[in-house]
């Protein structure tokens, strides 16, 4: 240890709060909920980093972020080098500042957490990014001289954009094929506006064009054509193809009008803007009340959402208790803030219709019995506790799977039993030479920051690969 | 985007055929497939069958009826004009086999996919009979074209003008009764695929139908599409649109058809008064 650090800094026990709009005011618009730090509030969140020798933080990252330099830098007023730090080794700081999960990762690790509150990473990211993007120039990124090289990229994801720019800065000519008419993933159909405001996404994708890569967009892979084919033309292919298939329950009348998968009603507002209906031409439906299945980033997606498309009662229904709710700690405070009501310890067991329309949900209270395999307390139905849940949307945002279009209709790939690919977690090889794989088409439904991290093993890899290292091995069925 | 290469008008005043470049999809679609388009940055994605297939010139084509806001805009479009987002083939295509004989029934838009479809079970081999029917003669749509790629034409008008005097579910039956028919293909709105299957239920005739729920992205990402078919939920954009039509549970289909009627007139309603003109000439 260093006489420095021996000299114990002092700590500034709580975060510099985040201003954010008003939860009354914000049930009503689609704009962002947190505003971000101002130069003044970053400089006092900042402070609050002691520089550790080792810092943790940076393992925690799941791309390590070298943490503690950018927010020197931000600490000495050199926000322009902040940025440039972080996007060392993230592309997307903008996005990730606002929708990681930072409380499980780099915050997590964070010394001063062990006695108070960790430093606020996020935010300072976030900042960082936004500072860029108002004020600083985008550095150029620098592109090695051309290999002749081509690789096919599928999916326009944060995991398909992140492999896609660091392959582009290698010197290869890098293709993006996209099922959707826009980029972006479930960055831009997914979450929604006032989480990540649509033109971060678009902002991040602009700086892809700067490195030649060339998007072909409404491209739908294994339609319109398939790996195979693509493998004629390139010389490498990485399918970040995400984990879009919608899940239903299948119980009784889930197939009424009024009830809506998570993606479609998500899709509808963001990527097709029906929430300004009749100025955008997609039409959304919102009752008074809806409910939405489910306990997920994707389940508070839907009810804030509804809330913000007018219903006057949003409600979720999740069949563990608070404790168990798998979304952000964040996003479940902000939901409350807004006067989302929670049902929890619910589980549907039917639709109930009326007209061909729903009109109610008929649930049975949960209690929660002996662990399950995935450590939480399994939840058991009460007998004779149902009850119905008065409803007009009801939107099923209970996890989603992997689309086979991809899977099936390539040679020779290896597939999990539940039809996901097969990838080394290191480099992303498939069983097949020269076809790579990544992100929620690999893990199932992850984050953003692993989809990316997946993303730029793979870059590293496929490049070896092109540039005629010795033959990679690919992986076998376990 | 995507440039419409050739525009006639087919029936007047709302039914259009477009020829469009597209050298990739034309490559790749095969007959019962379908493409979603969406015409402009503010624009719906709506799907349209394919009507044809040109791969030696690159190009494919549609028949738009128009019903609403994004069709009647579309059949304004002219010769030059670019449409924003053209994706596809999508769906899976009419599974063509030499079967003998095979009746294919189409109303409405249904002409569209069904004209390539006859083509192919014709070129396969099958004798080929076409019922098509409307309300009178001047609506009937494609009529000479499938003459073109059929054994016989079958016609049928509501008030008598041409062939027999009735619904197409009278020729059909008609037909069916000469017990030689191996497949019938049905293409058009839901009444009229729901018909033809109850008719054909009775003669004991594999019935195909190609269906039309309402779709967003057409690649199985949303479920908006889902039809229950023998009792499963089914994907009509992906596992589809083909399904066996006597299976298909119909007033689902129709009822979730009608999910945003109000919203489809509000839209419609708004555009028509700021384009009084509805309708242009080809
Ligand atoms: C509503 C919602 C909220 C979320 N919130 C968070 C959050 O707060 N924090 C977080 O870290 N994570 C969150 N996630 C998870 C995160 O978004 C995903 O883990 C991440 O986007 C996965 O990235 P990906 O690149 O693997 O796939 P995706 O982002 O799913 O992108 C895949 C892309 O491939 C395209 N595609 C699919 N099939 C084909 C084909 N056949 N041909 C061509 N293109 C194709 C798709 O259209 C899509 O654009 C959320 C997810 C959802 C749905
Ligand atoms: C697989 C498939 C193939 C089709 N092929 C053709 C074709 O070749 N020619 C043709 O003219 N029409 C075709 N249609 C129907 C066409 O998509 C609708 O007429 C069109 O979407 C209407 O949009 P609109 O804005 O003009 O009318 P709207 O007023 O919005 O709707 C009129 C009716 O069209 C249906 N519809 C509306 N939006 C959609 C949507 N996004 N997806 C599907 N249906 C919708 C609804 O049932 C609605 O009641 C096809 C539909 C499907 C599913
Ligand atoms: S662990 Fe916390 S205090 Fe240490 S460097 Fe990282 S952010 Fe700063
Ligand atoms: S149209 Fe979205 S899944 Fe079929």
């Amino acid at each position: 240890m260093t006489d420095e650090e021996r000299k114990k800094p002092k700590l500034i026990p709580n975060r510099t709060p985040i201003p954010e709009q008003d939860p009354k005011e914000r049930g009503k618009n689609f704009n962002e909920v947190s505003l971000g730090y101002s130069v003044e509030q970053a400089l006092l969140e900042a402070e609050r980093c002691i520089g550790c020798a080792r810092p943790p933080c940076v393992k925690g990252c799941p791309v390590n972020v070298p943490i503690k330099d950018f927010i020197a830098y931000i600490q000495a007023q050199d926000f322009q080098s902040a940025i440039n730090k972080i996007k060392e080794t993230n592309i997307l700081p903008a996005v990730c500042g606002r929708v990681c999960p930072q409380e499980d990762q780099c915050e997590k690790a964070c010394v001063v957490g062990k006695k108070f509150e960790p430093v606020a990473i996020g935010r300072l990211e976030r900042f960082a990014a936004d500072w860029e993007r108002e004020h600083g120039h985008r550095l150029k990124p620098k592109i090695a001289p051309s290999t002749g090289k081509k690789v096919a990229i599928i999916g326009s994801g944060p995991s398909g954009v992140t492999c896609a720019s660091d392959l582009a800065q290698l010197g290869h000519q890098v293709t993006i094929f996209e099922a959707l008419h826009e980029p972006g993933g479930v960055l831009l159909y997914g979450i929604p506006e006032f989480r990540l405001p649509k033109k971060m996404v678009a902002g991040e994708i602009a700086g892809l064009a700067d490195m030649g890569v060339v998007i072909r967009t409404n491209s739908v892979v294994g339609k319109l054509m398939t790996v195979d084919e693509l493998m004629e033309e390139y010389d490498a292919c990485y399918i970040a193809t995400g984990a879009g298939l919608p899940n239903f329950m299948g119980i009784e009348g889930e197939n009424l009008n009024g009830v809506y998968s998570a993606n479609e009603f998500l899709t509808r507002t963001n990527l097709m803007k029906a929430y300004t209906f009749p100025e955008y031409d997609t039409p959304i439906k919102v009752g008074d009340r809806v409910a939405v299945v489910g306990g997920g980033n994707v389940a508070m997606d839907s009810v804030r959402t509804a809330l913000r498309l007018g219903a006057k009662e949003a409600t979720i229904i999740y069949r563990r208790s608070e404790t168990e709710l798998p979304a952000r700690g964040e996003e479940v405070h902000h939901a409350k803030e807004e006067g989302i009501r929670f049902e929890m310890l619910t589980s549907p067991i039917r639709i109930v219709g009326e007209d061909g329309w729903a009109k109610a949900i008929e649930c049975v209270k949960m209690e929660l019995g002996e662990p399950d395999d995935s450590g939480r307390r399994r939840p058991v139905p009460i007998a004779g506790s149902e009850f119905e849940v008065p409803a007009d949307i009801v939107i099923m945002a209970i996890g989603t799977g992997a689309n086979p279009l991809v899977p099936r209709s390539t040679r020779d790939l290896e597939l999990t039993q539940r039809g996901y690919i097969i990838a080394d977690e290191e480099t992303g090889r498939t069983s097949r030479p020269g076809v790579y794989a990544g992100g929620d088409i690999v893990t199932g439904s992850a984050t953003v920051i692993l989809a990316m991290g997946a993303g730029r093993k793979a870059a590293n890899d496929i490049h070896k690969y092109l540039m005629g290292e010795p033959e990679p091995e690919t992986v076998q069925k376990a | 985007m995507a440039k419409i290469l050739e525009k006639r008008l087919i029936r007047p005043p709302d039914v259009f055929y477009f020829k469009i470049d597209a050298p990739q999809i034309s490559r790749k679609a095969q007959p019962g497939q379908f493409v979603i388009i969406r015409l402009h940055d503010h624009g719906e994605r709506i799907p349209l069958s394919l009507a044809d297939i040109d791969p030696d010139e690159g190009t494919i084509s549609l028949i738009v009826m128009a019903v609403g806001k994004t069709s009647a805009e579309f059949v304004r479009m002219k010769a030059g004009d670019e449409i924003s987002d053209l994706c596809g083939p999508l769906g899976q295509p009419t599974h063509i086999e030499k079967l003998g004989k095979v009746i294919v029934i189409g109303g409405g838009f249904g002409v569209a996919p069904l004209f390539p479809i006859a083509r192919a079970f014709k070129a396969a081999g099958n004798k080929v009979v076409c019922v098509m029917g409307a309300r009178s003669a001047d609506l009937l749509i494609y009529e000479k074209e499938m003459g073109e790629v059929c054994d016989e034409v079958l016609v049928t008008t509501d008030d008598g003008s041409k062939g027999v005097k009735g619904v197409v579910t009278v020729a059909l039956e008609q037909e069916l009764e000469k017990g030689d028919t191996n497949l019938v293909v049905a293409v058009g709105p839901a009444i009229m695929m729901k018909f033809v299957c109850l008719t054909t239920k009775n003669f004991g005739v594999k019935t195909m139908v190609s269906l039309n729920p309402i779709m967003v992205d057409g690649s199985g990402m949303c479920g908006a599409c889902r039809v229950s078919v023998g009792g499963e939920t089914r994907f009509a954009c992906t596992d589809g649109p083909d399904f066996d039509g006597h299976l298909v549970d119909w007033d689902l289909l129709m009822s979730r058809q009608k999910m945003y009627l109000g919203e489809e007139k509000e839209s419609f309603e708004a555009w028509k008064a700021r384009h009084p003109d509805i309708l242009t000439e080809a």
